[in-house]
């Protein structure tokens, strides 16, 4: 049976385990090499400053959206569906950076047979500062 | 920016669009080892969830089968249209570069993935066809420090060869 967190047992403030990477160029690439992201503002550093970003290439905003979907699914476990995530791009992934996933639990609700959570999320980098911004709702396994 | 900057970055083209749903696209039919390597590629290093790749084990979850991350892309990789495709074709082929159109240089012209809000409906499986059509619904522009930013939404919704609704995303990209 697969691991899973039951609605019962989580709260509202609540903290998710953060997901982690540090995104160079290979990993940029290796999310290219899925997702045919193959852009050059992504993979070229003359290409990112055009761009306006001065240190070069940045990385993708569906490549931070996919960190937080790993770490919902990481810590929902098989059994939940994530019905809803909503990301903004505030700050820019540079080439290097540190991100660690951030997720709280804000609101725990029921609606008709859904047992549900919203959940607060962020991308954060090195130095603390959240760059996407955004929520998710899950709907959890209950033991009702 | 030391261009000189235009009042708005709307086009007529988004005027005459706005709200005319695209004629559907169809996906190639999402193999298992399509989701397997999707999940490799944003869980790496790490072995990714075996409801991504394990037909035996995913059959024992809600599930019943193998499912795609929920983020997973089933229209990565056209055969043709791909992104930068017509101008490294025009290169090999020793034509002209293509016009590139609006997205030229100068104002506007660039553009960022301001963000996006995803609702999930039946999951992509092994086996799937997914249909896509999207629209272009609103825009709004103001000063930023990059200048004159226009902030476009577009709704795209994924449909499956059953009908069912696969997403909905609503998407704003940030020109400037």
């Amino acid at each position: 049976m697969a691991y899973n967190v039951y609605f019962e047992d989580v709260n509202v403030g609540d903290e998710l385990p953060g997901f982690k990477r540090r995104t160079d160029l290979m990993n940029w690439n290796r999310y290219a090499a899925i997702n045919d992201e193959f852009i050059p503002i992504h993979m070229d550093d003359a290409a990112g400053r055009q761009g306006q970003n001065e240190q070069g290439a940045f990385g993708m905003g569906n490549l931070r959206t996919a960190y937080i979907h790993n770490m919902l699914r990481n810590w929902a476990g098989d059994e939940a569906e994530i019905r809803e995530v909503g990301i903004q791009f505030r700050a820019i992934n540079q080439k290097n950076d540190q991100l660690t996933t951030t997720g709280k639990i804000v609101e725990k609700y029921v609606d008709g047979n859904d047992h549900l959570v919203r959940i607060e999320t962020n991308v954060v980098n090195q130095e603390g500062a959240g760059t996407a911004p955004g929520h998710a709702i899950i709907c959890l396994p209950s033991r009702g | 920016m030391t261009t000189e900057q235009p009042e708005t970055l709307v086009t007529q083209e988004m005027i005459d669009t706005r709200d005319k749903w695209s004629e559907p696209r169809k996906s190639w039919p999402v193999s298992a080892s399509d989701i397997r390597r999707w999940a490799q590629g944003v869980y790496w290093p790490e072995v990714p969830p075996r409801l991504y790749w394990d037909e035996e084990y995913a059959k024992n979850t809600k599930w019943g089968g193998i499912i795609a991350p929920e983020e997973f892309n089933p229209f990565a990789f056209p055969l043709e249209g791909a992104y930068g495709q017509e101008a490294a074709l025009a290169e090999v082929q020793g034509r002209p570069a293509p016009s590139t159109g609006t997205m030229g240089s100068g104002p506007g012209s660039n553009a960022m993935n301001g963000g996006q809000t995803i609702r999930y409906h039946a999951p992509i499986r092994p086996g799937d066809v997914i249909s896509t059509t999207s629209a272009l619904v609103d825009w709004n522009e103001r000063q930023t420090r990059l200048g004159l930013t226009m902030f476009v939404t577009n709704e795209t919704r994924w449909t499956n060869q059953n009908g069912e609704l696969v997403c909905v995303k609503t998407q704003v990209s940030i020109r400037y």
